[in-house]
């Protein structure tokens, strides 16, 4: 690990202003991936601003129309909450399935969303809820927020503050884990919300998460596995590495989305 | 039998520390003024060094030296030695300095070592050397590094090739396979495996400038080995003056028998800065640098007669040794791979032909089971390949080619002389156990599910209790395979056992106090077991092959026996009777037929203040050693059993079932023989599923360099283990103890493959190479529906 400036602001404001700040500055969060990149020593930041004291991002509620989560919520959190196992199950059981119990309770959902590792889970239930990512700044809605590999529409001295789920009439997630990581391979989120069905696919593409349309398409005709019998997916565009080629990736995509399709019933 | 005596499954002594973190490893350790040695490592697989600048490292903070392989040189410090030449045929044994000075050959190959305050003051440094390196090709694999025209490693090696080997008789094997009625051959490849001990390598060297001696802390197997090979061989360090210390150890599998060149920079540096120097390595190093296991490409094929019966076996591998020969590498794909092609089987004529060859890739060694493994993995695998292409039943085809139970002892036709066996009783409590029985309902429903079930079988024979030195010597290593113990009885009774073993998660500070505690009467809290330091304990081989209860507890035994005769004789003298009339037991001396007697703690207090005491005849106290060297190997061996569910949308496979009945001889501690064998177990699976080494086979950088690819198995990937045991004695050592940290590795790679082919059978799939991922198992189910 390389020297840098520590700070530990406790409101929004003092974290935005030392980002600002700093030459080369960097949020932390849980911890879970940048530390492991500061001791390998790929990153050098000049300050790293520790938001995990920063009042106001540590909340979780629920309603019937909506689920929304802190910026700092930690994994285990989602994945034990009787509001979120209530009202988006799906959610729950994705949190509960991120890696083990330690990354679970320190890794946060904003630090999952804004990191935007093409092999994570969270990006799948935002981009298929269509949830929307608050920030210190504003509101960005789900398709305008992953923007490639590692990027997403957040500025420099942004912060995720929270991120707002709706409640799905029927959603759920499956994720096939990479033997060795367990990142997803493949994770696909499906989920029906007033009638439209989106489809999210993580893991597999080549410039992060992105949506299945015609997956969506045949799905909004007849919501059953079935239904994507007549999709072929194409390997072009997807990962190949150690672990699976992009052919097998593809057809993981098929499978994945038939299974969560049929936890939907 | 005692609540922790022999048989009883005492909870482990040293778990007491280990889980309330007052462990005491090579890391926890410190000294005054201590300094941090950092090792910058070749990035490249092969290339010629063309200079070292290492002025701005220099002028970093906190530097206290930069050391290359041109001090080495200039101080006339050697390259690490290798312990083994296999008899035969010549062997290339081409220098491993260590520190690389004109050349480096595989990613991680040491070229300097950074020496500064800190680690991070190191790591700083390390990253400001400027190494000029010109690129040279890297051969990688088994099939490139014999071609012509491929990237040469050592001048002295043409063809890349270390040495050839055989054992067997061609001939008869020849002529076996001319007249067989039925011939079956399977070509296959045994992965390559990192071997991940939970405790990285580390080492602490130091130099007392007053008395001139040396002391290195280290995480050996082996410390004495270390003591011997470093000192003698490459520091030329005399064993008065040098101390090697390896405290806990967490974990080796093999990876920490050798004796490493970190070892040597350390302790040779700490007298030229004057300063300790503590090395520690990180993960990522560990993954590069420590030696790797298996890798080989072999050709099996088996002549049957026209009832199944085993003719004939020839096998021809070519084994990896990496960029330079470690410690036992050459042991491991000669002595203890082709000596075990009998396995459990009377095949009447065996010929095997090795050819050992370096690569750009980490050395190779020792790696749990090391080379009987690969044995059982080739054989019964390959008796699978039989019984499909003969028709005949698995099950069947194992047993009538069974060395029968009244065969023993059974000549092999690979040297090996088998002591005791009974391979169809053990074959027949695992079928019961598994429920064999029921496995085709257990199909049939499973396919329902829509999933493909399968069951594999390993019977296997393992080889260990290394090993009768005059057999070792006859076969080329370069050492004695004996193991040293003393035991110490104190005035008051309490015991000190030193033990030429060494416990790195084994357990012996528990399993030795329960021999001690068993055979001398005293209490197993009364009894303290101590090994791994060179200083204190007497030459002692270490801790590899499954040799330490039989080698190293035998030669507790026989110091025991020597205490005993010398309390007989103090026991004589004071209670006034004969020595022949002098009985023991349950730690008391006792005139037979009378009620005099006297306990173990009242002899060991008069041999310790010897006011009444036979000083004419006899030295007082009582403290006596022993060395124990083996009269033959012991030969373990047993039945696994697995069963397996392939998601075939998918290709995952899940080990469903797992039974396994083994045979180790005496069973001192029953919770710790099935720890052990559970362990091994998983070890086993995770080269048949999961574990997998790759390097770059153009560039020769290793991908698999951190846990985020390299997969090892987790809990979640097993289901319970049924383990069962038979408890043959071993007919030839004072405990009757076989061994049984390796058995479980070397069987159950083989009855996981063997499940997974089983279960791919019906759609024409013969064989799958390992690891079998999902996508391997995907790949193969749908190029099999689609032919
Ligand atoms: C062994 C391991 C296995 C894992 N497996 C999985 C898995 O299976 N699935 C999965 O989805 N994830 C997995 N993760 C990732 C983990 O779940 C965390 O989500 C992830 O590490 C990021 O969250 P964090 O809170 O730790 O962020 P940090 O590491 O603290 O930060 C990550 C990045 O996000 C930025 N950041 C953090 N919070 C904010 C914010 N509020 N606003 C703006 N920027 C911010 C930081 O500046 C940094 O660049 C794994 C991690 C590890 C170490």
């Amino acid at each position: 690990m390389y020297d840098f400036n520590y700070h530990r602001p406790r409101d929004l404001a003092d974290a935005v202003r030392l980002r600002s700040a700093a030459e080369d500055g960097v949020f932390l969060a849980g911890g879970m991936t940048l530390i492991p990149t500061l001791r390998l020593r790929l990153a050098s930041p000049s300050d790293v601003i520790d938001i995990s004291g920063v009042d106001g991002l540590s909340d979780l509620e629920a309603s019937a129309e909506s689920v929304r989560v802190g910026a700092l919520v930690r994994h285990a959190t989602v994945a034990v909450s009787a509001d979120v196992k209530k009202r988006i199950p799906a959610l729950a059981a994705l949190a509960d399935g991120i890696s083990d119990a330690q990354v679970r309770n320190r890794g946060t959902l904003g630090g999952s969303i804004a990191n935007n590792d093409p092999a994570a889970d969270y990006p799948a239930a935002i981009l298929a809820l269509g949830a929307t990512v608050m920030t210190n700044k504003r509101e960005i809605a789900a398709d305008d927020y992953f923007t490639g590999l590692f990027d997403t529409a957040l500025e420099a001295d942004e912060i995720v503050t929270a991120a707002r789920f709706p409640v799905a009439e029927a959603a759920a997630y499956a994720k096939f884990p990479n033997p060795a990581s367990r990142y997803a391979l493949v994770g696909v989120f499906v989920a029906r919300i007033g009638g439209a069905v989106r489809v999210a696919v993580t893991g597999a593409g080549d410039q992060g998460v992105f949506r299945a349309p015609e997956m969506e398409k045949a799905l909004a005709g007849n919501f059953a596995p079935d239904a994507l019998n007549s999709v072929t997916v194409a390997a072009d565009g997807l990962n190949s590495d150690l672990h699976a080629g992009a052919e097998y990736r593809a057809h993981l995509i098929g499978v994945m989305a038939k299974r969560a399709v049929a936890a939907c019933a | 039998m005692s609540e922790t005596g022999i048989g009883a499954s005492v909870r482990r002594t040293e778990d007491n520390r280990f889980l309330q973190g007052r462990g005491n490893f090579t890391d926890d350790i410190n000294r005054p003024g201590q300094a941090y040695a950092y090792f910058v490592r070749s990035p490249h697989a092969h290339a010629r060094i063309r200079g070292i600048d290492a002025a701005a490292a220099q002028a970093c903070k906190g530097v206290v030296a930069i050391l290359t392989g041109q001090d080495l040189e200039a101080d006339g410090v050697g390259g690490v030695p290798c312990g083994f030449a296999p008899d035969g045929g010549p062997i290339k044994e081409p220098p491993y300095p260590a520190l690389a000075k004109d050349r480096v050959r595989f990613v991680g190959d040491r070229v300097a070592a950074v020496i500064a305050e800190t680690r991070e003051a190191a790591k700083d440094a390390a990253e400001a050397m400027s190494i000029d390196y010109e690129a040279l090709g890297a051969v990688v694999t088994l099939a490139d590094a014999p071609k012509e025209g491929a990237p040469q490693l050592h001048d002295d090696a043409p063809g890349n090739l270390c040495f050839e080997w055989e054992i067997g008789d061609k001939d008869a094997t020849e002529q076996a396979f001319a007249a067989a009625h039925k011939v079956v051959a399977l070509d296959l490849v045994n992965s390559r495996l990192i071997p991940n001990a939970i405790e990285p390598r580390a080492a602490l060297g130091e130099f007392d400038p007053g008395t001139g001696n040396y002391t290195l802390h280290t995480t050996s197997q082996n410390p004495h080995v270390v003591r011997l090979l470093m000192g003698a061989f490459v520091l030329q360090i005399p064993e008065h003056k040098l101390r090697v210390v390896s405290p806990d150890v967490g974990g080796g599998f093999g990876s920490k028998i050798p004796h490493y060149a970190e070892e040597v920079v350390v302790t040779w540096a700490a007298k030229k800065v004057g300063r300790p120097v503590k090395w520690a390595a990180e993960r990522s190093e560990s993954f590069l640098a420590d030696t790797h296991g298996r890798d080989h490409v072999s050709r099996a094929e088996l002549a049957l007669d026209a009832n199944g019966i085993f003719l004939a076996l020839r096998v021809k591998t070519t084994a990896n040794l990496g960029a330079y020969l470690s410690t036992f590498a050459p042991l491991i794909p000669t002595y203890l791979y082709g000596t075990l092609l009998g396995g459990a089987y009377r095949t009447p004529a065996i010929h095997c032909q090795v050819r050992a060859v370096f690569t750009n890739t980490a050395p190779l060694d020792a790696l749990r089971g090391a080379g009987r493994p690969e044995a059982t993995y080739l054989l019964e695998r390959l008796v699978d390949v039989a019984a499909a292409e003969t028709g005949i039943d698995r099950v069947e085809l194992r047993r009538r080619n069974f060395i029968p139970s009244d065969a023993f002892p059974y000549q092999t036709p690979v040297a090996l002389q088998y002591d005791s066996g009974n391979y169809a009783s053990t074959l027949d409590k695992a079928l019961a156990l598994a429920d064999a029985a029921g496995a085709e309902a257990r199909k049939a429903s499973a396919e329902k599910a829509g999933k493909l079930r399968g069951v594999g079988y390993s019977t296997y024979v393992e080889c260990c209790s290394l090993a009768p030195s005059n057999i070792a010597g006859a076969i080329g290593a370069r050492a004695g395979l004996y193991e040293a113990a003393e035991v110490r009885v104190h005035p008051t009774g309490s015991v000190t056992v030193f033990t030429g073993s060494h416990s790195h998660g084994q357990g012996h500070e528990t399993t030795f106090a329960q021999v001690v505690a068993e055979r001398l009467g005293v209490a197993f809290e009364n009894v303290e077991v101590v090994h791994g330091d060179t200083d204190r304990v007497p030459f002692g081989m270490g801790t590899y092959g499954s040799r330490s209860l039989a080698v190293g507890g035998s030669a507790v035994a026989k110091a025991i026996d020597k205490i005993i005769d010398k309390g007989k004789n103090i026991a004589a003298h004071t209670l006034e009777a004969a020595e022949a009339d002098i009985a023991f037991a349950d730690g008391t001396f006792s005139v037979a037929g009378t009620d005099k007697e006297l306990t173990i703690g009242e002899i060991a207090l008069s041999a310790y203040v010897p006011h009444n005491y036979p000083l004419e005849t006899l030295e007082p106290g009582l403290d006596e050693s022993a060395f124990y060297d083996p009269v033959n190997f012991t030969f373990p061996f047993g039945c696994h059993i697995c069963e397996v569910e392939i998601d075939p949308e998918t290709g995952t496979v899940d080990i469903v079932g797992y039974t396994a009945v083994d045979d180790v001889g005496r069973i001192v501690n029953p919770m710790i023989v099935e720890g052990q064998v559970q362990g091994g177990i998983v070890h086993g699976v995770g080269q048949a599923l999961y574990e997998n080494c790759v390097y770059d086979p153009s560039t020769g950088q290793l991908i698999t360099g951190s846990f985020n690819d390299y997969c090892l198995p987790r809990a979640q990937n097993l289901p319970a283990i049924q383990t069962g045991t038979q408890e043959t004695l071993c007919p030839h050592n004072p405990l009757g103890a076989k061994g049984c940290g390796e058995a479980g590795t070397i069987a159950s790679t083989a009855a996981v493959m063997n499940a997974v082919v089983d279960a791919l059978a019906p759609l024409g799939i013969r064989h799958i190479e390992m690891p079998a991922t999902p996508e391997k198992v995907w790949r193969a189910i749908r190029d099999a529906r689609a032919a």
